[in-house]
């Protein structure tokens, strides 16, 4: 029954599905590790209750959080093969091994502390817990710069020369494979996204109980923390991501070219598309509201600088431009948002209010989810902007599946859909539930009876993240 | 060409390590959802998960190591065997999903606690299942083209090749393994009734897991003529028939310890009955990846691909088996009806 659909679509749609969903757990999970491990840092050095009920109450969120992000991430892992084994097989000498890397130096790091950082903190001690959790931080950290330099190396190939097989081999040196052009800028936006995202969750969550109860101390000093973090975060975050534009122009200028929705060149000043509707048949954007010369402006920085445009592009190479143009605004619109949320605390904090303004509250409890909105946006533009290719300018994506038969892509296809809407879905709902519990002190009530292994009895004061819900 | 070729023999160990890693660790952590429906609700349940629950993710990294170091080391045989076996690959992903989810998910919910464990179940079965059949699917051997647009060979069979007798032998006979696993380990790590069940199940396991080897076993030489070759003709049958010798003994070893109520044994021998049915599957296939058609150095990468991720292994495994053992050290001991909370 599925026999009439290209199957080359249908793969495309289930990695692009998978991986948006994937992409989620690990936006947050990178910075929650962080905040984790500063939280307990700041309990260990001070002494202060606060930090330890904190860490606590964001220690259950993160143990569902990442259990999420596992299992969606075992998915990617086999992707490259199950529907794209040509990609594999051509590019696994040179990406094989740089993944390899990634699960033994991060995988295996975050997942061996992971126990001991949710149900040792009565077995190990206060010190070897906090290394613990710092070592969990540094495996998210770890795995997000292995993983970014094989996106980066699909998007800015080096390093590399094809082999009688047709398959991309290492040449030369592994650091030119590894440091690709656009790794740097990739890796460093994506994880300030990945800080951002989080310290916009953070920041909801302490807002939506400062809106109940604005003396709650434990929501003062997680909103506070939030709003240091977004108002210093979103303005670098802005910078590093105009830095990755240019990065993008100099190595993917169809890219950027279909970002900015210039279909046409500009031989003297590019005007900045704000709005419109892009027409691919038409070859032109409708409606268009735009800034004359601005594009040069911010790209070249020169008013009057040439800017090329998709007509210098052949037909069979040009990105989707409507999908690019939509994300790309989409993610610097949020961009922007956050950079206001982060000013107005300033202002508030300025007027000493930071607790008793419930517009700000309402505010930040508006922005919570926008951190994931701009990070899958912009993973639609730079993903989709790599297209027709797999390796950039290298290899076809039409050229890349595997020998696919229809109706196995499209029932797998519904199968991830229908799983994760409903796995993913319940996982949403189990967080939600956590952040709307009222963070306390002695948050978690160690169990009734005592721990009856390794000779610890009863139950130190701490506890781990699990305990049956309320 | 020597030393690439010893390289590829190398990496044929490492990922072979990866996978029997996998396969025994996880393989405890599948067992006991696969029996989780034998045990009762609250106690024994709660028991049996908290004795996995600060380790399973760890176990099953292994399984990340073995893909990504085939992807790595072989990409031409990760590129064929991965969509000659399509159907059990996305079920055994979507299986872990749901096994993997539940432990933290059951928790969280109470009023849906059994709708979770269910899932435990249905997962750590369909995880089982798919992993068995996919070894089954390899045994029998899978149809490959050469291909220069694919890099060499592509898989050239259809969706459902896979599904075999054979391969559903092996499927179940993995089911009963990892179950045989994972009631042993219950009878190391937890007490009272649970571990009464535990043994009572371990009991029938091991009948069901040996029968299930030797039906394996007595099959694949059927197969293909190369799997008789290598098992029965001189002078490698000296050599050969130790494993299915060693087998017998180490299943009357197990029978005998859990009849004197020994609680590391059992664990212990099942473990090692894992390996010598790995050493058996070594014999069959080696050195080919798909059988009597791609060998190891067929499907291997370059030299200095797998140089550059040999430096780095050699130095990180034993950091990683070192802190691994750490955390198990960490949570030994009976893990008690409220675990390591």
């Amino acid at each position: 029954m599925f026999d009439y659909l290209d199957p080359v679509i249908l793969a495309r749609i289930q990695f692009a599905f998978t991986v948006s969903f994937h992409f989620i757990f690990p936006s947050f999970s990178i910075g929650l590790a962080s905040y984790l491990a500063v939280l307990e840092g700041l309990w260990l050095k001070t002494g202060k209750s606060v930090y330890l009920d904190l860490f606590k109450y964001w220690l259950k969120i993160f143990a569902v959080v990442f259990a999420m992000g596992v299992v969606s991430g075992i998915v990617m892992s086999y992707q490259f093969g199950t529907n794209w084994s040509v990609f594999a097989v051509k590019t696994g000498p040179v990406l094989g091994p740089l993944m390899a890397y990634e699960v033994l130096t991060a995988f295996f790091l975050e997942a061996g502390f992971l126990g001991v950082m949710l149900f040792g903190m009565s077995k190990v001690g206060r010190k070897l817990h906090f290394a613990a959790t710092c070592m969990v931080a540094l495996g998210t950290f770890i795995s997000a710069t292995w993983i970014l330099s094989v996106n980066s190396w699909m998007q800015t190939p080096t390093g590399f020369a094809i082999n009688a097989a047709g398959q991309f081999v290492p040449a030369g040196s592994w650091l030119d494979i590894i440091f690709n052009p656009s790794f740097p800028f990739r890796l460093l936006h994506t994880l300030i996204a990945s800080y951002l995202t989080t310290s916009l969750v953070v920041g909801a969550v302490g807002a939506w109980h400062l809106l109940k109860d604005r003396t709650n101390p434990y929501a003062r000093k997680m909103f506070s923390m939030a709003m240091w973090m977004a108002a210093i975060v979103a303005p670098i975050q802005i910078f590093a991501g105009d830095l990755h534009g240019l990065n993008t122009l100099e190595h993917q200028p169809a890219k950027v070219m279909a970002m900015e929705g210039h279909y046409q060149s500009h031989p003297d000043g590019a005007p900045l598309i704000l709005f419109g509707l892009p027409n691919p048949a038409e070859k032109r954007i409708d409606y268009a509201i735009e800034i004359p010369k601005v594009s040069s402006l911010i790209l070249k920085h020169d008013p009057n600088a040439a800017l090329a445009g998709l007509d210098t592009i052949p037909d069979n190479r040009e990105p989707p431009v409507a999908i690019l143009f939509w994300s790309f605004r989409v993610m610097v619109g949020l961009g922007f948002a956050m950079l206001g949320l982060g000013l107005f605390s300033l202002v508030a904090r300025a007027r000493r209010s930071l607790y008793e303004w419930p517009l700000l509250h309402r505010l930040a409890v508006l922005m919570g989810p926008t951190g994931f909105v701009a990070v899958i946006a912009g993973w639609i533009t730079t993903e989709v902007g790599r297209q027709p290719y797999t390796v950039y300018g290298q290899l076809l994506t039409g050229q890349s599946h595997s020998p696919l038969a229809a109706p196995a892509v499209a029932a797998s296809l519904i199968a991830f859909v229908i799983v994760y809407f409903f796995v993913f879905g319940a996982g949403a709902w189990y967080l939600l539930k956590l952040m709307g519990h009222t963070p306390r002190a002695h948050e978690t009530e160690p169990p009734q009876t005592p721990i009856r292994s390794a000779g610890i009895t009863p139950a130190p004061a701490l506890d781990g993240a699990r305990r049956p819900a309320e | 060409m020597t030393f690439a070729l010893d390289l590829t023999v190398i990496w044929a160990f490492i990922i072979a390590f990866a996978v029997f890693a996998y396969v025994v660790m996880d393989g405890f952590d599948l067992g006991i959802g696969i029996l989780f429906p034998f045990f009762a609700v609250g106690e024994e349940r709660d028991q049996a998960m908290n004795s996995i629950a600060p380790v399973w993710d760890g176990n099953e990294t292994w399984l990340v190591l073995g893909g990504g170091g085939l992807f790595a080391a072989f990409p031409l045989a990760y590129g064929i065997i991965l969509p000659a076996t399509y159907p059990l690959m996305i079920a055994m992903l979507l299986g872990l999903v749901f096994r993997g989810v539940a432990f933290e998910f059951r928790w969280r919910d109470p009023r849906h606690r059994a709708l979770w464990d269910v899932a435990f179940t249905v997962g750590s079965v369909v995880a089982a299942m798919a992993q068995g059949m996919i070894l089954g699917a390899i045994l029998q051997g899978v149809t490959v083209v050469e291909s220069v647009e694919a890099g060499g060979w592509a898989y050239a069979g259809a969706w459902l090749d896979w599904l075999t007798p054979f391969s559903l032998l092996t499927g179940l006979g993995v089911v009963a393994g990892y179950a045989l696993l994972g009631a042993t380990w219950l009878i190391w790590k937890v007490e009272g009734t649970a571990q009464g069940h535990a043994v009572r199940l371990a009991r029938m396991l091991g009948i069901a897991t040996l029968g299930g080897m030797a039906a394996v076993s007595a099959a694949t030489p059927f197969l293909d003529y190369a799997y008789w070759q290598r098992w029965f003709e001189m002078p490698g049958v000296l050599l050969t028939a130790q494993v299915p010798i060693l087998v017998v003994i180490a299943g009357l070893f197990f029978f005998r310890s859990l009849n004197r109520g020994s609680e590391r044994l059992p664990f212990a021998i099942a473990l090692g009955l894992f390996l010598l049915g790995f050493a058996g599957l070594g014999i069959s296939l080696f050195p080919y990846i798909v059988p009597d058609r791609i060998t190891i150095w067929d499907a291997a990468a370059p030299a200095s691909s797998q140089l550059f991720m040999l430096v780095g292994t050699v130095i990180i495994v034993p950091i990683i088996l070192a802190y691994t053992a750490w955390a198990y050290w960490v949570f030994r001991g009976k893990v008690g009806t409220h675990g390591y909370h």
